[in-house]
């Protein structure tokens, strides 16, 4: 049977099967609705629904370079506006884009406050050209640069915090989302689109390929991100948060040892001193942004 | 066949690819067992699961992938994923 | 009307005159004078655009692609570093079928750093898809910035246009300008209607990428496309000159080369010095002419072999250098002639701002009457030995 896709992204794109950037961009264009322009950069996203000629955008789309998402959306806005239109522009980028390449045009167009959304799909490295890690890949995470070896247990660095950079920007609303709580990232997007100025949100996408998990537990390990602590769902307004996502939170072992890249703290032997330092990265996340349920014993 | 001027093109086209056939399981709708809570069509990847009259899903086997997701998150196990025989 | 005017500020107002909706740039010295012009004029209300004051040339010419892809005429300036730093975002310019103009203040690359004048920036894009145009005077500065919008635009061309001149020798300089007045350059230059465009009543996805069973059709198209402009130039070039008396058609221009022995062929301001010293050398006897090139993608082949036909030595002045090769106008020159006897020697020459005199340009005829060429003229000796 081959009926018609109720949605604005096409199926027939080549996105692994348990894709989470797929579920992003079907529930985007869903919160978004047809009259918005996306500006994707390369990656993931892009490859997979824009072989020529078979886009899977349903909506008008552009795609320019890796690093450029930003400056090509401050373009649109400034065309659209003068002409008069009214359609919204969201800008795309997974996380080599977003963090590392294209922050100059990022930071460029949050500064000048063009009236935009940003949407990071963050799946941790740059899975396109193959699991190599960047600025956003959790520390310890093994990657394709950052492998875990004899002398290394993965990557040395903590993710950078993009969100509060972009706060500090005076960014008016900086979300964080995740695939695991579509109903959760539909509002989200919405709520950035009808907020005026520059908005980012920021989209855990667990990349089945890339962590090295089987493409049906894309949402349990979305869940598990956010149940350890190791992923925050909140919204920033104005500099300040103003929700967080609560949890009663379970220990990091539980996310850390459904994935492939983590596979090197639990065999050939426990790893018990790595493991305590990512604790610490959850237990540091739920202070800073007091997600703990406390359970009344 | 004229090219889009500078690699554009007209928008939807990605339907010309039937990824059905990169499945190797095919989820299998129980609808005995369906509450018709649309959690699956929420979650597809694909996008490729649409509702019936009575709110039943029909899954569109043509671009299903067989990832899963939709069996993994029914919460009534009304999704069962069999081997796909070809 | 003539106005005594700076180059940039010649270009500013021609770039005005254009009416581009989006003007995005990144200041650079020697490109400042022009994109402080224009921010000037925004903000009096004397040019009605929306100007992004982006934090590198890199995002301005990616602003530009974004403006042109939504469906506004947009313009930028820049030169050397900048371009360079734009270098990816060109390729996709010209790729993606975007029309945008771009003033080049040519400056030498580095390193060294130089703010001074050479023309290495446009021309190490000259494989680009951008078309390419050099202007001998402020005049033609002005004026090619109307012809290069309505080049870039035709339907037949849709590629993005460089309107270089020489940073500092022009761009800095007092000259009498001719001007347009807005009715002038309005009944040349119609308001912009983009082929296509971002618009969510007609959806359509742009930067698609090209498998190898589609990328060299594209290419081919590209390249159809920058060689097709030729014909292009010359209407919108005759056009230009029947309205304001000034004709752009051909894509060089001769001087006293008709009945030369020895043609020299440059770019850009030198030409200025050139016909001087070719007047002296004339009053001497020698028969000395120029060919100047106007437009340098596309590249004139036919109009250097027709032109050069006649002639028994050609002297290329080179204000840039394919390190390791030649001057890129000189290899360009010699394929133009390929099959004809005629030598073609290369003279790289003030490069970063070194000055060319006429007796420099006496020197070089000289030289290539005994034969004597590719090398670099005006070097300090005494510096390399």
């Amino acid at each position: 049977m081959t009926g018609e896709s109720c949605g604005l992204f096409e199926y027939g794109h080549r996105a692994c099967g348990g894709c989470a950037a797929a579920m992003a961009a079907r529930t985007i264009l869903d919160a978004a609705g047809k009259d918005t322009i996306i500006v994707s950069a390369t990656g993931c996203m892009e490859v997979f629904s824009t072989p020529y000629p078979e886009t899977a955008w349903k909506v008008p789309w552009i795609h320019s370079l890796f690093e450029n998402n930003s400056a090509v959306a401050s373009g649109i806005v400034a065309s659209l506006k003068k002409q008069g239109r009214k359609e919204k522009v969201i800008a795309l980028g997974g996380d080599g884009a977003t963090f590392d390449i294209g922050i100059l045009c990022l930071s460029g167009a949050f500064e000048r406050g063009h009236d935009f959304v940003y949407i990071c799909y963050d799946n941790e490295a740059y899975m396109n050209t193959g699991i190599q890690r960047s600025g956003a890949t959790p520390y310890d995470a093994s990657t394709t640069t950052s492998p875990a070896g004899k002398c290394s247990t993965g990557n040395r660095r903590p993710k950078k915090d993009l969100p509060m950079i972009l706060a500090a920007h005076g960014a008016p609303y900086v979300a964080t989302a995740s695939v695991a709580y579509l109903p959760d990232l539909k509002k989200k997007v919405e709520k950035a689109i009808a907020t005026e100025g520059p908005c980012y949100l920021q989209v855990h996408a667990p990349c089945c390929t890339g962590w090295g998990f089987e493409g049906e537990k894309t949402m349990t390990i979305g869940k598990l991100a956010i149940e350890t602590g190791l992923w925050v769902n909140y919204e920033m307004e104005d500099g300040k948060v103003t929700r967080v996502k609560k949890v009663v939170r379970k220990p990091v072992e539980v996310y850390l040892k459904e994935q492939r890249r983590f596979r090197h703290l639990f065999k050939p032997k426990l790893n018990e001193t790595e493991i305590a330092k990512i604790q610490a990265v959850a237990d540091r996340n739920a202070e800073r942004f007091g997600i703990d349920i406390k359970l009344k014993k | 066949m004229a090219l889009g001027l500078g690699c554009s093109a007209k928008p939807g086209k990605a339907k010309e690819n039937r990824t059905g056939s990169w499945r190797t399981f095919r989820p299998e709708f129980l609808h005995e067992k369906c509450t018709k809570c649309g959690l699956c069509s929420l979650v597809c990847p694909e996008g490729c699961i649409a509702e019936d009259g009575e709110g039943q899903p029909v899954p569109d086997y043509d671009y299903c992938k067989g990832c899963g997701i939709c069996a993994e998150e029914c919460p009534g196990q009304a999704i069962e994923m069999k081997k796909e025989e070809k | 009307m003539m106005e005594f005017m700076e180059g940039s500020h010649a270009v500013a107002h021609s770039v005005k005159h254009c009416r581009p909706e989006v003007i995005a740039a990144y200041p650079i010295t020697p490109q400042t004078h022009i994109v402080e012009a224009l921010a000037e004029m925004v903000a009096n209300c004397h040019l009605d655009a929306e100007y992004i004051t982006v934090e590198s040339e890199f995002s301005a010419l990616s602003a530009c692609l974004g403006a042109s892809a939504a469906g506004s005429r947009v313009y930028s300036a820049t030169t050397s570093q900048g371009l360079a730093l734009m270098f990816e975002v060109c390729f996709n310019c010209a790729g993606m079928r975007m029309p945008v103009v771009m003033s080049i203040v040519n400056r030498a690359l580095g390193a060294p750093l130089s703010i001074w004048n050479d023309q290495q920036d446009s021309i190490s894009l000259r494989d680009s898809g951008w078309l390419q145009f050099y202007a001998e005077d402020n005049q033609e500065a002005a004026d090619l910035h109307y012809l290069a919008y309505k080049v870039a635009e035709d339907r037949n061309v849709l590629l993005p246009a460089f309107v270089c001149f020489d940073g500092f020798i022009l761009s800095h300089t007092y000259e009498p300008v001719d001007m347009l007045t807005q009715e002038q350059a309005d009944s040349y230059l119609p308001r912009y209607t983009p082929v296509q465009r971002l618009d969510s009543t007609d959806p359509i996805s742009f930067g698609l990428f090209a498998s190898p069973d589609y990328y060299m059709e594209f290419r081919y198209q590209i390249d159809q496309a920058v060689k097709g402009a030729a014909k292009t130039i010359a209407m919108a070039g005759r056009e230009f000159g029947e309205m304001f008396g000034r004709d752009y058609s051909n894509l060089v221009e001769s001087y006293r080369l008709d009945d030369a022995d020895c043609a020299i062929v440059a770019m850009g301001s030198i030409c200025g010095t050139v016909k001087d010293a070719i007047d002296e050398m004339r009053k001497d006897g020698k028969k000395v002419g120029l060919l100047r090139l106007r437009s340098f993608r596309p590249f004139p082949n036919k109009e250097v072999r027709s032109a050069l036909s006649g002639v028994n030595c050609v002297a290329v002045l080179d204000k840039n250098i394919s390190l390791g090769t030649k001057g890129a106008v000189a290899l360009e020159v010699r394929d133009a002639l390929y099959g004809q006897q005629v030598p073609v020697l290369d003279y790289i020459i003030a490069l970063g701002g070194r000055d060319v005199r006429k007796k420099d340009i006496r020197a070089v005829v000289d030289m290539a009457g005994q034969g004597k060429g590719d090398l670099f003229h005006g070097l300090r000796q005494e510096l390399v030995s």
